[in-house]
């Protein structure tokens, strides 16, 4: 199989990869680039542990294959952060409200509901429990994720 | 009122940051498959496509000869079995199985079994070159079910020698070898003469599926054997002293050759506990001089890990008028898979315990049929036995119109009782269980609305105890790095750290909670069995009282007086003579001048009182609505009851209840292992494997019952596990208020439900 390079902005830094043609941005971000925060829990998009933000789309890094963020950009748990020493309120209310317990589904969780957030600022619980449906959480039974998604739209409303 | 230790305590019961916390949100945390060594290989696994099959030949040469693949490994690479007995979580086996189970030497038993590996430069080579490895397979007839392998004329799982060393495994049946690798028994009174007492006795049989732990984390192993014979192996595990000694016995070679690294841990639930690409790994490092990491995909999670496996019962319990349960009589048989192991011992164990019922006997059976290998899976089989006795208590209320409460009430163990396995119930939280139920909001409420009904259950687990060690090394800053060898698999960073800070009278901010592998702390037992918090809390505690003595010690010594006239007192200040004082941080910063650093240190196993170390009770309450036209379920609110002795941390231990409740949605509505004639699964992935999601589950109320366990500094009981046992009869016995139909097959899927709600119709 070929190989080629790929263009793309991955939290907001250029990045030149060389990829073979058959992997998925999954794939690329957690070997070529390190990234190795997104997660593979199915690597067939139905479980939501490499959910990745696309160009402004919430996606699944697993069902996209690498040669196809060729000049995109590229958001992970990874570019989460507001700065340097600075959580996004997201992070902080996953933190405050206990909402990880193993915490393999939380980077995609965060960026899922970063996703909703970027949206709907104002969500309530039940546009939540649909934006995140397409994530799967074995521990928590959802119940304290859905409040700290809901605490952290409140905080960023007030900010 | 409902037991609390709220306000007791300055530590205990408050809400920290998780000491792991950061790195988990901002994708840092490594966990197994995270884990980078230079040069690593890829490995991957060929597995047998046939539930029952003898292999013929294994030819691997096209696969070696492919550019980019380093080694192949088949059973032949692992070291001869001696005909020596290894013990497992359920009992000795041979250890010829347990290597089978690694990789098939002549048989395959379930499909997905490993057959051979390898490993090459990556995972697209790896792929390509299991395609050319030649397996010649005779195909067998499949067991797939339990009924058919207690049938006389079943295809024998295993036969032969292996077995005959181990008293009472494979028993033959009727003169004939069987398929039944163990059977139970426990008895208490006089069965005859308790049914004889009762005035009425409902006898009822019961399903259960199989069901997956479904962590998110696939299984992974990184392993490297190093030139000088040390193996170091990375991995996802919920013990890794239980991932060395497994090692050892596959590997043949000692523990001190082997050092094991716990990564962070996606998820386990009992299924981490056993090994399965670690021995892979190791061996394919060894022949091929690098490092290699491998990962299970989710399909092979599902084929190849072990789930809980099928379960079925039967369930007779007698009654007086009044309400008095006289007897009850359990019969189960649980699918063990391929080798002997089903968890019939927790379901017979646990069932009956929440009530005190005199004449008891409850047999149980463990069955191996060709599938995978089961693993242990929260609280294992309490649930699947609970299942049928509340049901069947529930159908005695309603016959007998006395609340379902308060008939539990009525016949609720206490403090004394004894238990179906002839232990005696220490102190437990059962009847507060009980009655904070009937004091609940939810029961209390009217449900009202057509196809709507509510159900209540209980849950027992008896928790585990076992060895632990902690070390707790003061920096001369004045804070404390606190080691221990437990995975934190869901918190419990936080809440052993939150132990020593309350012993230790420091505040929670100044202990760095780790966790060391199996070269930098003592042993330290499985995070499973709901132990960790109980009993390396345990040994937290030790170790603070360790290093209290040794800074009593130090501060004589500074004060030139005799240890007994100081003393670390409980605000955390060492007193000595004529007012003499340090607090713990002043003393610290003395530490490096005044004869060097102090360590406190502690190796702990925790005393059973009572048949077990915390035993635990919940009871939980479930309001559902059944749409008759699709027949899906609809879980409307739920409230999960528990005695957890005293919670540390309440925000995980509210969340370990929540998580095990909506578990045990799963398993009741919608979880199953679907398999053809040939024994093969048929929804091996999440997409048809339905695990419940956001949409499925509203909010769990948790409700927490805090009576203290007296075996435990603070109190604290196992929490992890029990919050799985109640919701299938809860469940169950909800649809049945809503919709007078009795499910006694789990799950109700909707498929499950038109079955009842419309028999003779041809639902395509």
């Amino acid at each position: 199989m070929g190989g080629r390079i790929v263009n793309t902005r991955i939290n907001g830094d250029a990045r030149t990869l060389l990829i073979d043609d058959r992997e998925s941005l999954l794939d690329v971000l957690r070997d070529q680039a390190a990234l190795t925060g997104t997660k593979e829990g199915c690597n067939n998009g139905n479980c939501g542990a490499c959910s990745v933000i696309l160009d402004g789309r919430l996606v699944n890094a697993c069902l996209v294959m690498a040669a196809e963020v060729e000049g995109a950009e590229v958001t992970t748990v990874e570019g989460l952060e507001r700065g340097p020493q600075e959580l996004h309120p997201l992070q902080q209310a996953f933190l405050e409200e206990a909402a990880l317990q193993c915490g393999i589904c939380t980077p995609g969780f965060l960026v899922a509901a970063k996703a909703l957030l970027d949206e709907h600022p104002d969500p309530s619980e039940h546009e939540v429990r649909f934006w995140l449906a397409g994530n799967l959480c074995r521990c928590t039974g959802y119940d304290k994720i859905i409040r700290a998604v809901l605490s952290a739209a409140e905080t960023m409303r007030g900010a | 009122m409902i037991k609390s230790n709220a306000g007791r305590y300055r530590v205990v019961g408050t809400r920290p940051v998780r000491p792991d916390g950061v790195d988990k949100v901002t994708g840092r945390a490594i966990y197994g498959s995270d884990v980078r060594q230079q040069q690593t290989l890829h490995g991957a696994v060929l597995r047998s496509p046939h539930a029952h099959a003898t292999i013929k030949s294994i030819d691997a040469s096209k696969a070696l000869a492919l550019d980019g693949v380093h080694a192949v490994i088949t059973a032949a690479d692992f070291p001869d079995d001696e005909g020596r007995i290894v013990p497992t979580l359920r009992g000795p086996l041979p250890l010829r199985w347990q290597l089978d189970r690694l990789m098939a030497s002549s048989k395959a038993l379930y499909r997905g079994q490993p057959v051979a590996a390898l490993c090459a430069t990556d995972r697209h080579v790896a792929e390509e070159a299991l395609a050319l490895i030649a397996v010649e397979y005779e195909v067998l007839p499949a067991v797939i079910s339990g009924i058919d392998a207690e049938a006389p004329d079943a295809p024998i799982l295993l036969d032969g020698g292996a077995a005959d060393s181990i008293r009472g495994l494979f028993e033959p049946v009727d003169g004939r070898p069987s398929n039944i690798a163990r059977r139970i028994e426990m008895s208490l009174g006089d069965i005859a003469a308790g049914f004889a007492e009762a005035d009425l006795v409902i006898e009822r049989e019961f399903e259960t599926a199989a069901a997956h732990q479904g962590y998110i984390e696939p299984h992974n192993a990184t392993a490297f054997w190093n030139h000088d014979g040390q193996l170091t192996v990375w991995t996802s595990t919920q013990g890794a002293f239980g991932v060395r000694s497994q090692l050892s016995e596959v590997l043949g070679i000692p523990v001190s050759r082997i050092r094991v690294i716990p990564t962070e841990i996606g998820g386990g639930f009992g299924g981490k506990l056993s090994i399965y690409l670690e021995p892979l790994a190791a061996l394919l490092s060894r022949s091929a001089g690098r490092p290699v990491q491998m990962a299970m995909s989710r399909t092979e999670v599902f084929e190849a890990s072990g789930p809980v496996g099928a379960t079925r019962s039967r369930v007779k319990i007698g009654a007086k008028r009044d309400g008095t349960l006289v007897a009850a009589e359990l019969h189960l048989a649980y699918e063990a898979g391929a080798y002997p192991g089903a968890p019939v011992a927790g379901g017979a164990r646990c069932a009956l315990t929440p009530y005190a019922i005199p004449n008891q006997h409850i047999e149980g059976y463990d069955v191996v049929v060709n599938k995978p290998k089961v693993a242990a899976y929260r609280a294992p089989g309490a649930a699947q036995g609970a299942f049928g006795v509340d049901s069947v208590i529930d159908e005695i209320a309603r016959a007998l119109e006395i609340d379902p409460i308060e008939l539990r009430i009525q016949n609720a163990a206490g403090d004394g009782s004894q238990r179906s396995d002839g232990a005696t119930h220490g102190v437990i939280g059962n009847l507060d269980v009980m009655q904070a139920v009937r004091e609940s909001d939810h029961y209390r409420s009217e449900l009202e609305g057509e196809h709507r009904g509510r159900g209540i259950a209980m849950g027992f687990w008896q928790n585990g105890g076992g060895e632990s060690s902690a070390y707790a090394t003061v920096n001369p800053d004045g804070t404390v790095s606190l080691t221990t060898g437990s995975v934190d698999i869901g918190g419990q960073r936080a809440s052993l750290a939150m132990q020593f800070a309350e012993t230790m009278a420091i505040p929670y901010e100044d202990v760095k909670s780790l966790v060391a592998d199996t070269d930098s702390i003592g042993f330290t037992g499985n995070t499973g069995g709901s132990r960790t918090t109980f009993a390396t809390g345990l040994a937290v505690y030790h170790a603070a009282l360790d290093l209290q003595r040794q800074l009593e010690s130090r501060a004589a010594s500074i004060w030139e007086t005799d240890d007994e006239w100081v003393s670390y007192d409980d605000d955390g200040v060492v007193r000595g003579p004529n007012g003499k004082h340090f607090s713990f941080k002043e003393l610290a910063q003395r530490l490096p001048s005044t004869g060097g650093m102090l360590q406190g240190r502690a190796n702990t196993v925790p005393n059973a009182v009572g048949g077990s170390v915390g035993p635990a009770f919940a009871a939980h309450i479930v309001d559902v609505e059944v749409d008759t036209e699709t027949g899906k379920v609809e879980v409307l609110r739920y409230t999960a009851i528990q005695d957890v002795g005293t919670a540390i941390h309440p925000s995980y231990v509210e969340g370990q209840i929540q998580g095990g409740a909506v578990q045990g949605i799963g398993i009741a509505l919608s979880e199953e292992f679907l398999y053809d004639a040939d024994g093969r699964m048929t929804n091996a992935s999440f997409l048809d494997y339905r695990m419940p999601t956001t949409v499925d589950v509203p909010m769990i109320d948790v409700m927490l019952v805090e009576v203290p366990n007296p075996g435990h500094p603070y109190g604290v009981r196992g929490v992890g596990e029990v919050p799985i046992v109640p919701p299938l009869a809860a469940i169950s016995n909800a649809i049945h208020d809503a919709i007078g139909i009795r499910m006694r097959r789990l799950p109700a899927s909707p498929t499950a439900i038109l079955d009842e709600l419309l028999p003779d119709e041809d639902q395509d």
